[in-house]
């Protein structure tokens, strides 16, 4: 059981299903349409595998006026379309219906364009987010948004969630790098936003379809920044003795002028997950760490490094390492951006993303775990302190009955408290349907309505990726839930709340004997 | 509803005042100063409604990088308060009141963000748009709504926040914005060349911008412009200015304008400009010190850089014009002489040609009632235009006209 229901979906429709298949094949000859049932269960989920439907077909176009041709038969014949990239959704962004075909990008992936006057690249939507640096470097240049699954997610993914990463600190996030896209709307019409240039005429529609998670259009190419790549760059990994003074030294490095390419935060659990499965040399004895990452020439990484190491000396560092080489950076950040998939070796879990003011952080962490505790899960932390961008990975028994739908209120108490210190439900994930009910904790009935009548004006049939973002059970419907499992009471046995500790200890004999990578 | 001029003091106030505008079907001219008010199309409203008594600064924490400022407040208050903990709003917003006819710094953080006019760091911090973070705003239908927040990042619903940022006051009332501040650079030196063409200053330009050396800013001005700068070195030499900016600490401003530097040697770079006078010169630029003090039609006109020289090549063929290029070309304010349409087809003409886009910032009354201030949309964003519109102010109440006539 889970706390997340999907509308029903249109039998009608449904029966429909080999008509829609052999018309999607006509319209669309180049493309890879998928219709045989071991086929589709392929993409029946995204990254969110809690939650599977089969759609009724999956369609791989090979051109913008194929996505163009698949739109407007769906139009015409109102049949849902669920846009997809590399299905790396953590929200269920891209979570199939079975009333939907999905309109998956990966094949439209190449670069078209890489203009180093003007900085520019121009590529389809498929394209990874990766490979849009490759194919920059040997110019000199990078693309900067670096979400964690950059080697496997796709830059119109990006686009539909507005990601970022852990080097967004310095070079913003999608929307901040992106100039114009072609997107294809609901009645097939092809139209361009921005374009080479800085600025966009007409009302800026790229802030409203970057993050609008493919329900306004589906984006098939688009133009992003290009820029210069640093001399260097170099981090240093600091060990606290408590996650206050790791955030307090966070907040010293931004007041003294310097803001570094990257901030990191792990706390002890994380770095003791990340040390076993990349042996970085993660301080084990630490409470909390940070790597703090700059760039420049040697002896501006030099001087910078060691501006931030004498802030840090006044929050009592247990242990302070400044990488010496290239290797040694790669070392430090592969246990980093390892450590979902090292968490993973050892247990199921539910990757939160919840973003708070900075100056909240110490609370923030204390209700982190104390939610988890009321709800006998432990957890790591692991994010981006520069920009408050939490990520509670809260572990689980997926195989254990029950534990899905705990999990789900567990962390949808921690998401309620982001917002309860003045923070929001996501930062780069995304609403998708994970969050989709709780969107009431952050915005009124008005604000709500605001957005969806946008949605109303470019797809007012709902076709495109319908049932994410907006509640679909009303206003209240997650609370009544969280409310029906009373928790509060301790119900088996747990002990009461006012008898927990304030910090979890993470339970490391659930690594001990495992096979590392 | 009461005609005349509204300045509510809080967001249930203006909502108040759109309520009974929208009951009897009132238009409304939305502004906060007024500084900008001769800027776009003329409104047709039956009231105006300013926010200028919606100020003062609510939340700033600079080790958050963040503050959160009603719309009225004007710009120099919020800069004033940033430059007590050496931060700034980073894309450096151009003040356009001087060449529009009023003082220096006369405008509201509210017209800045309903604007959307980034100065000359855009091509290195981004757009005033990249830095705003939420916005509390009051939408045609009176309700007062949010959106963003006041954390760096945030993709819970659309980002509607960010889509009112350069709508000109005619989606909703911004009444209240946050925005993400960054520190001061103490350094600033800039290299400065004179005497290039066109083609071979955007062709510098570019290049200094594909340098590693986080090139802040890059601008070329035809030796008329040149010729109004405050630094007495470069408005007396007679000769075109082209020059390349570098911000960061004493040592590594020095170290990056030594590169680049070398990396330009070609173009021969006859100057370096310390802080003192880098900071004047690129004042000037955010002042558009080189229109001031003329009536002459001015344009702002994104393109595509390596295009750019081209386009003003081939533009005065047919008209006298003197162009400031910012952005390394990918924005030039072009000063043109007082024809009927202030060249207008002829700069259209060759943005449909290259690409891009012009707005007509400065002219007479008569010459913006018949020509289009805005670039003139095609179909489908027109339609798009529309529906956007209508899905904040379904009864048309704000601002009409002043992007496009019968909006």
């Amino acid at each position: 059981m889970s706390t997340v229901t999907l509308p029903d979906p249109d039998r009608a429709v449904m029966a429909r299903r080999n008509e829609v298949v052999k018309q999607l094949k006509k319209l669309a000859p180049k493309a890879v349409v998928i219709a045989d049932l071991e086929g589709r269960r392929t993409f029946e989920s995204d990254a969110l595998a809690a939650y599977r439907r089969l759609p009724l077909a999956v369609v791989l176009p090979a051109n913008t006026e194929e996505v163009s041709a698949i739109l407007r038969f769906c139009y015409e014949n109102h049949v849902k379309v669920v846009p997809r990239g590399a299905g790396t959704s953590l929200c269920g962004g891209a979570t199939p219906l079975e009333d939907s075909i999905v309109l998956c990008l990966s094949r439209m992936n190449q670069v078209l364009e890489i203009d180093a006057a003007n900085r520019v690249a121009r590529v389809e939507a498929g394209i990874t987010n990766i490979a849009i640096t490759q194919a920059a470097a040997a110019k000199g240049f990078f693309y900067a948004p670096d979400p964690s699954s950059q080697v496997a997610c796709t830059v119109g993914g990006n686009i539909a969630t507005n990601s970022g990463g852990a080097h967004c600190l310095k070079y913003g996030v999608t929307v901040n790098n992106l100039l114009g896209v072609r997107m294809v709307m609901v009645d097939g019409e092809i139209v361009d936003f921005g374009g080479t240039y800085l600025d966009a005429p007409n009302y800026d529609f790229l802030p409203l379809i970057t993050g609008s998670e493919g329900q306004l259009g589906v984006v098939t190419e688009a133009s992003v920044r290009l820029i210069a790549a640093p001399e260097g760059a170099r981090p240093v990994l600091i060990g606290f003795d408590s996650a206050n003074a790791a955030a307090s030294c966070v907040a010293a490095i931004i007041a003294s002028g310097i803001v570094p390419v990257a901030i990191e935060f792990m706390d002890r659990p994380a770095i003791h997950v990340c040390e076993h499965f990349v042996p970085a040399g993660y301080p084990l004895d630490a409470e909390a760490a940070l790597i703090v990452e700059v760039e420049g020439s040697e002896d501006e990484i030099e001087y910078l490094l060691e501006k931030i190491e004498d802030i840090a000396q006044d929050y009592n560092p247990i242990s302070m390492r400044r990488s010496q080489s290239d290797e040694e950076s790669a070392l430090i950040w592969k246990g980093r951006k390892a450590a979902f998939g090292a968490i993973g070796q050892i247990s199921d879990y539910m990757c939160m993303d919840g973003v708070i003011p900075l100056s909240a952080l110490p609370e923030a962490l204390t209700g982190v775990s104390l939610i988890c505790r009321k709800y006998r899960f432990d957890v790591a932390n692991i994010f981006h302190a520069g920009d408050g961008n939490l990520h509670p990975l809260i572990l689980y028994d997926a195989n254990d009955p029950g534990q899905l739908e705990r999990v789900e209120l567990c962390g949808a108490e921690i998401l309620k408290l982001c917002v309860e210190l003045g923070g929001c439900l996501t930062g780069e994930h995304g609403v998708g349907i994970e969050k989709r009910e709780l969107m009431y904790e952050q915005f009124t009935d008005e604000d709500i309505d605001q957005q969806v009548r946008i949605k109303e004006e470019l797809d007012p049939a709902w076709l495109l990726n319908p049932g994410k973002v907006f509640p679909i059970l009303g206003r209240g419907a997650l609370k009544q839930s969280m409310d029906l499992t009373r928790l509060d009471a301790a119900p088996d046995g747990l002990p009461p709340e006012d008898t927990l500790v304030d910090e979890v200890e993470f339970d490391v004999e659930y690594i001990e004997g495992e096979e590392r990578l | 509803m009461r005609l005349g001029f509204h300045a509510p003091q809080t967001e249930e106030e203006l909502s108040q005042i759109v309520l009974e505008a929208a009951e009897s079907r009132t238009p409304l001219e939305i502004m906060g100063k007024g500084t900008k008010r001769e800027l776009g199309h003329a409104v047709r409203a039956g009231a105006v409604v300013s926010t200028e008594n919606m100020k003062g600064i609510t939340l700033y924490e600079p080790t958050e990088l963040v503050m959160v400022a009603k719309c009225g407040t004007p710009l120099t208050e919020i800069e004033a308060a940033l430059a007590e903990n050496d931060q700034e709003l980073a894309c450096e917003p151009v003040d356009i009141a001087p060449v529009m006819g009023y003082g220096p710094g006369e405008g509201t953080v509210g017209g800045l963000v309903a604007t959307n006019i980034s100065g000359s760091r855009r091509i290195l911090k981004g757009a005033v748009r990249d830095h705003v973070l939420g916005v509390t705003a009051v939408n045609g239908r009176g309700e007062i709504i949010k959106s963003g927040g006041r954390v760096m990042k945030n993709v819970t619903g659309y980002d509607i926040a960010r889509t009112l940022v350069g709508s000109w006051g005619t989606l909703a009332v911004m009444c209240e914005v946050a925005l993400k501040v960054l520190p001061v650079q103490r350094e600033s030196r800039t290299l400065v060349f004179f005497g290039l063409t066109d083609f071979a200053a955007v062709e510098a330009l570019c290049l200094a911008m594909g340098t590693p050396y986080e090139v802040s800013g890059t601008v070329h001005l035809h030796a008329p412009l040149a010729a109004r700068l405050s630094d007495a070195d470069l408005a007396g030499n007679g000769k075109a200015v082209t020059a390349i900016r570098v911000e960061s600490f004493p040592a590594s401003a020095r170290y990056r304008t030594s590169r680049l530097r070398e990396a330009l040697l070609a173009y021969g770079p006859e100057l370096e400009l310390d802080t003192d006078r880098s900071q004047t010169f690129w004042k000037d630029v955010r002042s558009l010190k080189m229109f001031q003090g003329t009536k002459h039609p001015l344009w702002r006109v994104s393109t595509v850089p390596s295009k750019a020289a081209t386009l003003v090549g081939n533009l005065a063929r047919k008209v006298d014009v003197h162009v400031a290029y910012d952005w390394s070309g990918g924005l030039l304010w072009i000063e043109t002489p007082s024809l009927t349409d202030a060249a207008a087809v002829d700069i259209r003409r060759q943005l449909a040609e290259f690409g891009g886009h012009a707005t007509l910032i400065r002219a007479d009354a008569a010459i913006r009632k018949e020509t289009d201030v805005f670039q003139p949309l095609e179909p489908p964003h027109d339609v798009l235009a529309a529906k956007l519109k209508h899905a904040f102010d379904p009864l048309g109440l704000f601002n009409p006209g002043r992007l496009y006539r019968g909006q």
